[in-house]
């Protein structure tokens, strides 16, 4: 807080004075002639500079234009093709398509799966960021969790699926999916494939929470153990409260994730037409059973596919696009009321 | 551990400027008549001072001083370790109710591991050991939960620092029993306003207790940790440098709250100003190097230190 005054500095206005002023106020004014100079002098560069720079501004224009053009083009063939029809009808197979319905079974199916994927990607994921950053002990436990999670965020997701389905095929699992009269469990269905899809989301939760986690000052933790708080109820009321935001964006980021998945629908959820329920318990017999997501749907009519139809693959990819644009914008939307709150100013300002 | 440089600069900035009439103004200066309020040289100048008595602040401070009320934390051959760091060497001190006691030093003496030690909260640092007894009203600390005795002695930091709720909550936070069901808001709004009452911050947060508390300024951040600190009625109240971050008039209205609060509560404060000490201070212990060079009345150490050491750092020697 005190700016330091040597001892026995008889003039001392002058010589502290301009040393805090001189770094920051020198700095900002040397800076912006300096950019212009720059700007202006990339005639005097050495030729692999030049071409860097130029390569540097081509990527990112390109990715611009990628980008731009994507949505456009979905914009464009989906409004196209785009019917309310389309999203209030159940597809039924005919090759006529004027009659083979829409998509309001895999538009369910993505709502479906993204739900459970991270309903049980959420909890566990904080768990373990929490663990990580409050106890962390002992660090060979810690190390192995985090190894653990980054081998998860990076194996495909077709290995993701074929590892959930060797494993849901197993006996104690069967009350998952459905079970044939001779025992062998199918290791398809809603709850399967979420549970996988959860492993899709988890690590960007997890890397959310975490990040959250380290940036609050220890001393908020400390000022709530010397009010005679425990670990626990510090964790609960101020920790997770304060990175609510953080874990809303890491969420909505796992969400999209699932959303837009296709390996696991395809392996592990049948990628049927429609929903299939499994059993006569309500609720549970659909999560028992089998479907599909827009993603499958778009793969299925597309002309890569079986169905051969493109509009429809148009439509539904256009609606798979805006779902994700949308949880896109739910992210930056979290990100900046977590902003407004003033917890940010509050971090910076911490020692 | 100690930055010569650093802790000289902060004595020679607070004890030249009255001797200086050439220099700007200092950082924090309470009042801003022309008497110098600062300097505390080894002389009658404090008395002068404290008898001049316009300052309100300085004149409320004196009647009460020396009043000491009943005994209700001793610390006897207290010594911390850091690893091989010996923080804080053997030092016994009494802490009474009824007034407050200011520990003094350069930086890295050993008075915030003192203080941090009395809320146990050394024992989060993984390396930090201790010896010696500490009590609280005759009980030996260790011998209480850890989490009651932080209750009973409860701290307020440098750095202002509300955790990121509403007003109301981080009072209510203080008040609520883990584990047990939380009480209702209407139930525990009594006790937030009387808290927040105590710390003098009532009045202007009165109508948005609901707002989020790291919207206030600094200084009514840092009286919201002191109500919160209040909320459940401890007997101690430890201070870590609680003005440092703040500007005067925060400073100001802090100290007043601490000679307010000293009647109900021991207070210990940690401070790197000398001023602040003087003026708030009722007894006075000054450490060097982990060592507790002297313990004393205010005046007493003040004006006429036994130690000569103590007159050094008071007279600006060193730091």
């Amino acid at each position: 807080m005190s700016v330091p005054t040597r001892p026995g500095g008889a003039a001392p206005p002058l010589p502290p004075l301009p040393l805090p002023r001189s770094p920051g106020g020198g700095g900002r004014q040397g800076r912006s002639p300096k950019k212009r100079r720059v700007n202006e002098s990339i005639s005097t560069w050495r030729l692999t500079d030049r071409i860097g720079y130029v390569l540097m501004w081509a990527a990112g224009l390109l990715l611009c234009a990628i980008g731009i053009g994507i949505l456009a083009y979905m914009a464009f063939k989906g409004v196209q093709y785009l019917r309310p029809q389309l999203v209030l009808t159940s597809p039924t197979a005919d090759i006529d398509q004027s009659s083979s319905g829409g998509f309001l079974d895999p538009l369910l199916g993505t709502i479906l799966i993204t739900l459970i994927g991270i309903a049980i990607a959420t909890p566990i994921a904080i768990g373990a960021a929490t663990w990580i950053v409050e106890y962390g002990r002992p660090t060979w436990l810690a190390r192995l969790i985090d190894s653990g999670i980054e081998i998860i965020a990076g194996t495909p997701d077709i290995v993701i699926a074929l590892f959930g389905l060797v494993l849901f095929q197993q006996g104690i699992f069967g009350w998952m999916s459905f079970t044939a009269t001779g025992g062998a469990v199918f290791g398809r269905s809603f709850l399967t494939a979420g549970a996988m899809m959860s492993l899709i989301a988890l690590p960007m939760v997890f890397a959310a929470t975490r990040e959250g986690l380290q940036s609050i000052p220890l001393h908020i933790r400390e000022a709530s153990y010397a009010l005679g708080k425990t670990k626990a109820a510090t964790i609960r009321r101020v920790l997770l409260p304060s990175v609510k935001a953080n874990i809303s964006t890491g969420a909505a980021l796992g969400m999209g994730r699932i959303a837009g998945d296709t390996a696991i629908i395809v392996v592990l959820l049948g990628a049927s037409l429609t929903l299939d329920p499994e059993g006569d318990v309500p609720g549970l017999n659909v999560l028992k059973g089998t479907g599909g997501t827009l993603t499958s749907y778009v793969y299925n009519n597309s002309p890569a596919g079986e169905g051969n139809a493109p509009q429809k693959a148009y439509a539904a990819a256009f609606v798979l696009l805006l779902i994700v644009l949308a949880l896109n914008f739910a992210v930056d939307l979290i990100a900046r009321s977590g902003a407004k709150t003033g917890l940010e100013t509050s971090r910076l300002g911490a020692r | 551990m100690i930055d010569p440089h650093e802790s000289t600069a902060r004595t020679a900035q607070t004890t030249d400027e009255p001797a200086n009439g050439t220099m700007p103004p200092p950082i924090r200066r309470i009042t801003l008549d022309s008497q110098p309020t600062v300097a505390l040289p080894p002389s009658q100048d404090a008395v002068a001072i404290a008898n001049t008595g316009d300052r309100s602040l300085a004149a409320a401070g004196r009647p009460a001083r020396g009043v000491a009320g009943p005994e209700r934390m001793t610390i006897s051959g207290l010594s911390v370790y850091y690893g091989d760091n010996h923080a804080v060497k053997n030092v016994s001190l009494p802490i009474r109710q009824g007034e407050v006691l200011a520990l003094i030093g350069p930086s890295g003496c050993g008075k915030t591991t003192l203080l941090r030690t009395l809320n146990r909260l050394t024992e989060l640092t993984g390396s930090a050991r201790r010896e010696g007894l500490i009590t609280l009203d005759g009980t030996d600390i260790d011998s209480l939960e850890v989490t009651e005795h932080r209750r009973r002695v409860s701290m307020v930091f440098q750095q202002p620092n509300p955790f990121p709720m509403s007003v109301f909550d981080n009072v209510a936070y203080a008040l609520r029993e883990q584990g047990s069901k939380r009480p209702k808001k209407k139930v525990l709004e009594p006790y937030v306003v009387d808290a927040l009452q105590r710390a003098g911050l009532y009045d202007e947060v009165a109508s948005n207790l609901d707002h989020p508390a790291l919207r206030l300024s600094g200084g009514q951040q840092q009286r919201l940790c002191i109500a919160r600190a209040l909320a459940a009625r401890p007997e101690g109240l430890l201070m870590d440098e609680p003005c440092s971050a703040l500007d005067p008039k925060s400073t100001n209205v802090i100290e007043e709250l601490i000679v307010e609060l000293r009647k109900e509560l021991a207070i210990v404060i940690v401070t790197h100003n000398l001023q602040q000490a003087y003026r708030v201070g009722d007894h006075v212990a000054f450490m060097y190097l982990g060592d507790l060079v002297e313990y004393g009345p205010t005046d007493d150490l003040f004006d006429n230190p036994k130690a000569a050491r103590t007159r050094d750092y008071i007279g600006g020697a060193f730091g």
